[in-house]
């Protein structure tokens, strides 16, 4: 049966058909859907690990104990399980481990641009790379055969556009793969210095050999077609290329770490000119040239952003697509009305604070007009920062706080909070805690006291865990409740010591109720200062303030703000 | 065909596409749909991208390559306008939303879109899905008004657009879709 699926969809098929048990991952755009989909399956057991870190050490426990394994992120959660991948490709696997990491060329939703597959190459680990929905799945399962196969973790790489692209997919049914006997074996699982020097031969010996297989492995195949033009290709690139240049020959590579030299330095050879096009980082470019092959590259192609039919064409032919947009009023993404997170930058920015952000929907705190966050670096970040201005000078901690998410600062901000009471900082976290991880699409985490099934669990208590750490001071507020919000900032920076203040609200999303919305009435003066909070549902016409009922959520925040009680509740 | 759904983070341009998606395997034709998740979405500038025929290798529209500008709002037809074929058409809804730095006053919400906007067919989407029962159905009576203007098989994206909603909204939105359809 053919179905319409979703390129993380299909990874998933992918698992499911191979027989995956194990699914772990932290939520991550453009990655979130692969474990959101495997959740749904009862054979196997998934979950959202705290950070990906967790995520791929449970996974590795896993393939040790047998079970075929996938574990998901985004590219820069890769950063984080990197510690634990680099010396999985020391130990190798038991069962199949697959690694699917997202990048965002473009970068959509991310911080920033980086390559997986430099990563890779770092690591020493093989990287598939599936150029649609139809070879999500197929190459998913390929994963775990040359995970196996190889004794080593495979990285399924994706990129955005093949992440949340739909594409036909033929369905199987499962293979229930048995778990595979775990054995005791201190020389390739611990990794100790004398053990470890013994496996660092291992890895390169697979890698060579990998090397030298990828040649007659079909996932990397030659298409014919003329000699004056051949392209080198990958991924979601290879689809545009078809589009762009249909008479040229392709060299399409599913596998892109390690690369199929033999078959490289042929096809260079058949063609007059051979352009390599790759998004991101001149990775494929830069290891043909290694081995002295002339080709082509980035010396027309940009190391940024995502690639175009159109851009193919503009590139290699010349030929350009005259298009010009109008000029018009950008829609900058904002904090959806009604969102708790709007009440704390409003505070923070009227107190002229210094803000160290974080990442989450709350990052939008930084666009106008509540622009209130100096800087957002990655996730568990703003606690670490925070510390470092007060360590570089301590008049910081009177006007400098860090803003974190629920789920980020189970993430990765816990061991900031540590550190802060460890060296005796001088510092005001406020955890921004909407009960859920918003910005990937309201998933669950560990306070949140549901499993990725919905399944009831242990809900970890913010409060008491920050107290746990040594904090002394530790407030609840509502940041609907601005006066009391205000307040609580203002106190906790005029006292020295950590304090953390939990500003809690659920997402606005997550409560399903209908509102009449409010009104503005003709007290109005049209002095603005609702405008200030940024609110995407009052809106500022010729004819003075409205409201757009269809977005308003009874929040309050407006009519918390107006000295002339001109909002009104219908 | 090559339909791009041009909207506002919520407006529900995936359901759209998704309904569209189905459409097209329901006609037994290759399709691809690519999507914004993420940050994009959080009531800002979205675009979807549906691809039908006979082979469809890449899953996104590039500029001048739209054959129809399926629009939720109007500037939201305005800025992707230069996506738009040439000889292809845009239906857009009157709906206006106005954009944060509207909002805020540092610019205005255009007062000329429709003469601006190449070969387009404006529909009161909201108007007609309100009429249909809620608001939120103007993505049917969208996906109605693409129907008819472009000749497509009302009985089968009914279908598709009946698999694609919950159950107890079926009703309203092929109330809204049939408004849509009529236009």
């Amino acid at each position: 049966m053919k179905k319409l699926l979703l390129g993380d969809f299909a990874v998933a098929r992918g698992a499911y058909e191979a027989g995956v048990r194990v699914a772990t991952a932290y939520p991550g755009t453009p990655s979130t859907e692969i474990t959101e989909e495997l959740s749904r399956y009862d054979e196997v057991y998934s979950e959202w690990s705290p950070n990906e870190k967790v995520a791929l050490e449970v996974g590795f426990g896993a393939s040790l104990a047998g079970a075929r394994t996938i574990v998901s992120m985004k590219h820069v959660g890769l950063n984080v399980a990197a510690d634990p991948l680099y010396t999985a490709a020391y130990t190798g696997v038991n069962a199949g481990l697959v690694v699917a990491v997202a990048d965002d060329p473009s970068m959509f939703s991310s911080q920033n641009e980086q390559d997986t597959r430099l990563i890779a190459r770092a690591a020493n680990v093989p990287v598939l790379e599936p150029s649609d929905s139809a070879e999500a799945k197929e190459f998913t399962e390929k994963a775990f055969l040359l995970s196996e196969t190889y004794d080593t973790p495979v990285i399924l790489r994706l990129t955005t556009r093949v992440a949340h692209s739909q594409g036909l997919v033929e369905l199987g049914e499962r293979k229930e793969v048995p778990l595979k006997p775990y054995l005791k074996d201190i020389p390739k699982y611990v990794m100790m210095p004398a053990n470890a020097k013994k496996r660092h031969v291992v890895v390169e010996e697979r890698l060579n050999k990998l090397c030298a297989d990828s040649n007659s492995c079909p996932v990397n195949r030659i298409e014919k077609g003329s000699s004056d033009l051949g392209i080198i290709c990958a991924g979601g690139v290879y689809q545009y290329v078809k589009e762009a240049l249909p008479e040229a020959s392709v060299l399409k590579l599913g596998m892109v770490y390690p690369l199929p030299y033999k078959m490289i330095a042929d096809f260079v050879k058949s063609v007059k000119r051979c352009i390599v096009i790759e998004e991101l980082e001149p990775h494929i470019e830069t290891l043909i040239k290694s081995k002295g092959i002339a080709v082509e590259g980035k010396n027309l192609f940009s190391i940024q952003g995502e690639f175009s039919v159109n851009l193919i064409r503009e590139k290699v032919l010349g030929k350009k697509t005259e298009a010009v947009a109008a000029e018009i009023p950008a829609r900058p993404p904002v904090l959806c009305a009604g969102c708790p997170h709007r009440g704390v930058f409003y505070t923070l920015k009227k107190l002229k604070l210094n803000v160290m952000g974080d990442i989450g929907c709350y990052t939008l705190g930084a666009v106008p007009p509540l622009g209130s966050i100096d800087s957002v670096l990655c996730m568990g970040a703003s606690i670490g920062m925070a510390i470092g201005f007060d360590k570089a000078n301590s008049d910081f901690a009177k006007n400098t706080v860090a803003v974190i998410g629920d789920s980020t600062f189970i993430h990765s901000g816990i061991t900031g909070l540590v550190d802060a009471v460890y060296n005796k900082a001088d510092a005001t976290i406020i955890i921004v805690d909407n009960s859920t991880t918003g910005m990937t699409g309201h998933q669950n985490h560990p306070a949140t006291g549901k499993t990725i099934k919905n399944e009831q669990t242990y809900a970890l208590n913010l409060e008491e865990l920050c107290r746990a750490t040594g904090v002394k001071s530790v407030d609840v507020v509502d940041p609907y409740e601005l006066d009391k919000f205000e307040q609580t900032v203002r106190k906790a920076l005029s006292e020295s010591g950590v304090k953390v203040i939990i500003a809690r609200r659920p997402c606005v999303l997550l409560t399903k109720k209908l509102y009449k919305g409010f009104e503005i009435t003709d007290a109005c003066k049209n002095c603005k200062a609702c405008l200030k909070l940024g609110c995407p549902a009052i809106v500022n016409t010729e004819h003075g303030m409205t409201i757009d009922a269809s977005l308003c959520t009874e929040c309050g925040l407006c009519q918390s703000v107006c000295k002339f009680g001109a909002i009104k509740a219908k | 065909m090559d339909i791009l759904i041009a909207g506002v983070g919520g407006q529900g341009t995936l359901l759209a596409s998704r309904v569209l998606g189905k459409y097209a395997l329901k006609k037994n034709l290759d399709v691809k749909l690519s999507e914004v998740h993420g940050m994009a979405q959080r009531g800002g500038s979205v675009i979807t991208f549906v691809r039908f025929g006979d082979k469809v290798n890449s899953p996104i529209i590039d500029e001048k390559g739209a054959d129809i500008i399926l629009a939720f709002e109007k500037l939201e037809a305005l800025r992707y306008a230069h996506y738009l074929a040439d000889g292809g058409k845009i239906i857009y809804s009157t709906q206006e939303i106005m954009p944060m730095p509207v909002v805020t006053g540092a610019a205005k919400y255009p007062d000329d879109i429709e003469s601006r906007l190449p070969n387009a067919v404006g529909i009161d989407a909201m108007d007609k899905a309100l009429k249909a029962g809620n608001s939120k159905a103007a993505n049917s009576v969208m996906l109605g008004a693409l129907t008819t203007i472009m000749g497509l098989d009302k009985a089968v994206m009914e279908e598709a657009l009946t698999e694609s909603v919950p159950e107890k909204l079926v009703q309203l939105n092929l109330k809204a879709f049939e408004y849509g359809c009529e236009m």
